[in-house]
């Protein structure tokens, strides 16, 4: 590994560390499309600021340009409160209007800007270790590393010194309300770090698939924990890991690094959704389908139980009747009958099902615990 | 441009007109299918489709090495289909919200579309220039095959909303009780959205991924604001998002360096704003008048229960009084002098000297019954 890469790759780190702390609380107040709105938004905000500023990695230009995002919230809030449109419509008529006016304005003053609306989109990872930060002539490295160094520190700090406030105003906000703890303040502190995040990644990341490295990673931790703390934990090394990954791939591929980590967050989060112990799709799937033969087990337990020693139980428990009796497909019913002999609970006697001890013990422990929850 | 070279253009330049006829198909289609969109509340949904629709267009070109533009459209729309579903199952399989799977779905495609795309821009294929374009949309680009497509699609996917159109406003408004009616509601949902995605892919050319969704939600946005009705609607949005993206359009082509995507949108944002300012009942400027004459009646309404309770008070009901006295009961809601001047204009009060204010016999039978429905409200 070279230097450039190692810089490159500690710049998509810090980046995807930053916006997955943001992006968890996003997600978990249900206003993950507000990212994507404050992302596209916040380009009005850096072209103007640029024309004042002319360097786009000046701290003062990254403050200006997140006030737009700020804008954009409030905007969609002002529009929402007249009542006229629902606010998922008002996000959907703000943001490509400020997006629309900030890639016009790139395009008519191009030669006075170094931007080009590709840049916008894709931003350039591979650049970020040319643009160097000196003290006294000294060459410190990357700007960009010190960018989202600040701003992953900030993100940090915010949530472990108004951990209690966040995770009361996002889990109850009335109640957080009637304690005096202030969720509009939160709110807003908030959205203004997801700008400042969104503006200080977009350089890097381009403004798109900042909204890739808030979403996906705390996507996918929410998928597996309940606890908060670990949510937090869990979404930044997803996002690490897909900083690093991603960035071999389009190392190998010589594609975007942005896409690619991009792309890397969303297999990451695919393979979590299918293959995750507990709560994956394919997990969950054969749970259900074991219930299903369970259950089915057990009715056929509790019906041999029920006639067992009675004077009709030739008639009742005959194997070829059984599927009248519980009113089910015959395919059905020899499957579950060929299941219950091999797992020794029945015996099968001239077409005659008798419960085994073990399945009489089976089967008295079923009413038994059904007799305990009467009707539930 | 004078208007004479404009007409000229209009029926002789071949690139104008196909400009101009791309855009009036899309704006109609988009605008009228936006409607459905924004009423059952996915407005965002068209945002993430058309990001999605990015890897599509991408991959289509990398397998076929085509750029034609049926080729193009259908990567596209399997792309913004299969997003969709991928959405839909998300939210389905575990507790990730709608919002969440929109905003992955919309980002992780946008990203594979970019490495798919960077990937195609390092092959040694003269070809593969103006890819880009589907970035920000280029309407100048359109030809007459574009057009057609677009035009085959539209139509095509119009004629299915009017076939259904009573299915689906079904679906729109009650889905429950739809299939309480038994409705194939899922069946129904599947095509409304293949409707959107093949609404979305057709303006991709002209508008650009980015900022397609706009061409879904502001049209209808703007229009709901004038009418009730959802025919109505359906058809105003198609009107102005025709509207919308005809002006873009010939404006980015006349003007240089003005992308088209991004002059439509403002195009759209200025009709939006339009239609919320100034449409009639629900706009707020209409609002805002309504608020003031209802405060002007109250007003009125304070003055002449003021008055009454005044000659209750005295036993000589043509004894006057002071503007200061009514002006110290109204504390509060103010305006003293100009209900008063209305009134008079209405022969309900009477002036009958200098500062001494009574009711008039109108003005007292007016205050009776006011008092009287006061009573009953209580």
């Amino acid at each position: 590994m070279t230097l450039v890469q190692i810089e490159i790759q500690l710049v998509a780190i810090l980046t995807a560390s930053a916006c997955a702390l943001v992006g968890v609380f996003l997600i978990l107040r249900g206003m993950a499309m507000m990212s994507d709105a404050i992302s596209h938004a916040i380009l009005f905000g850096i072209v103007l600021a640029f024309f004042w500023i002319k360097d786009i990695s000046s701290p003062l230009l990254i403050l200006a340009a997140a006030l737009t995002g700020l804008l954009t919230v409030s905007l969609v809030e002002i529009i929402h409160r007249t009542k006229l449109v629902r606010e998922d419509a008002a996000m959907g008529l703000v943001f490509p209007l400020l997006f629309s006016i900030g890639v016009i304005l790139i395009t008519r003053y191009a030669e006075n800007i170094h931007l080009d609306t590709d840049a916008v989109l894709l931003g350039e990872l591979a650049f970020a270790p040319l643009n160097r930060l000196f003290f006294l002539g000294i060459d410190l490295g990357p700007k960009a590393f010190f960018i989202m160094a600040g701003i992953f520190s900030l993100n940090l700090f915010f949530i472990l010194f108004f951990y209690k406030e966040l995770k009361l105003t996002t889990f109850d906000s009335g109640l957080a309300a009637a304690l005096g703890f202030m969720p509009g303040f939160i709110h807003y502190a908030l959205m203004s770090l997801v700008s400042l995040t969104a503006v200080g990644a977009f350089d890097t990341v381009g403004s798109i698939l900042v909204v890739a490295l808030m979403i996906t990673p705390p996507a996918t931790a929410y998928l597996i924990t309940n606890q908060l703390s670990r949510m937090i934990v869990g979404s930044i090394i997803v996002g690490v890991f897909s900083a690093i990954s991603g960035y071999w791939i389009a190392h190998w591929l010589d594609v975007s690094i942005a896409g690619s980590m991009a792309t890397m967050t969303g297999v990451i989060f695919l393979s979590v959704f299918l293959l995750a112990p507990e709560n994956g799709l394919i997990a969950r799937t054969r749970r259900r389908i074991r219930l299903r033969w369970d259950f089915a087990q057990t009715m056929l337990l509790v019906h041999l139980l029920h006639h067992t020693g009675q004077p009709e139980a030739p008639e009742e428990c005959h194997q070829d009747h059984i599927c009248e009796h519980l009113h089910w497909k015959p395919e059905f019913a020899r499957q579950v009958v060929r299941f219950a002999k091999q797992a020794g609970v029945i015996r099968i006697k001239q077409n005659n099902l008798t419960l085994t001890p073990q399945g009489q013990a089976q089967a008295e422990q079923a009413m038994l615990t059904s007799a305990l929850h009467p009707q539930e | 441009m004078g208007i004479i070279k404009f007409v000229n253009q209009l029926f002789f330049d071949y690139t104008f007109r196909t400009v101009l006829l791309g855009a009036l198909t899309l704006g109609i289609v988009s605008g009228g299918l936006g409607a459905f969109a924004v009423l059952r509340r996915q407005s965002l949904l068209g945002d993430a489709i058309s990001h999605a629709a990015l890897p599509g267009i991408a991959i289509a070109f990398l397998l076929t090495g085509s750029k034609s533009p049926v080729v193009l459209v259908l990567g596209a729309a399997i792309a913004g289909w299969l997003g969709t579903l991928v959405i839909m199952s998300i939210t389905h399989h575990s507790r990730i919200k709608t919002d969440s799977a929109l905003g992955l779905v919309l980002s992780v495609f946008f990203g594979l579309g970019l490495v798919v795309l960077t990937y195609i821009q390092k092959m040694p294929n003269a070809n593969q220039a103006g890819l880009e374009t589907y970035l920000f949309g280029q309407a100048a680009t359109l030809l007459a095959k574009d057009v057609l497509t677009m035009g085959i699609l539209g139509v095509l996917s119009l004629a299915l909303m009017l076939l259904f159109w009573k299915e689906l406003k079904l679906l729109t408004f009650d889905a429950e009780f739809g299939r309480s009616l038994g409705f194939p509601v899922r069946m129904l949902d599947l095509l409304l959205i293949t409707l959107l995605v093949v609404a979305i892919v057709i303006g991709l050319q002209t508008v650009g991924v980015v900022l397609m969704s706009a061409m879904i939600v502001a049209p209808a946005a703007a229009a709901r604001q004038w009418t009730d009705r959802f025919g109505l609607m359906v058809g105003l949005a198609g009107i102005l998002g025709a509207l919308a993206g005809v002006s873009g359009a010939i404006l980015s082509s006349t003007i240089e360096h003005l992308p088209t995507g991004p002059t439509i949108v403002l195009m759209l944002s200025g009709v939006v704003f339009l239609s919320l300012i100034l449409a009639p009942n629900r706009g707020i400027l209409w609002r805002w008048l309504r608020e003031q004459h209802q405060r002007h009646q109250l007003q009125m309404n304070a003055i002449l229960s003021d008055l009454f309770i005044l000659a209750q008070h005295h036993q000589d009901a043509s004894h006057g009084h002071s503007i200061k006295v009514l002006r110290t009961m109204s504390q509060g809601h103010g305006g003293v002098d100009r209900s008063l001047k209305a009134l008079k204009a209405k022969g309900l009060v009477i002036e009958q000297a200098k500062d001494e204010w009574i009711l008039s016999a109108k003005g007292m039978e007016a205050a009776q019954k006011l008092a009287q429905s006061n009573e009953v409200d209580e």
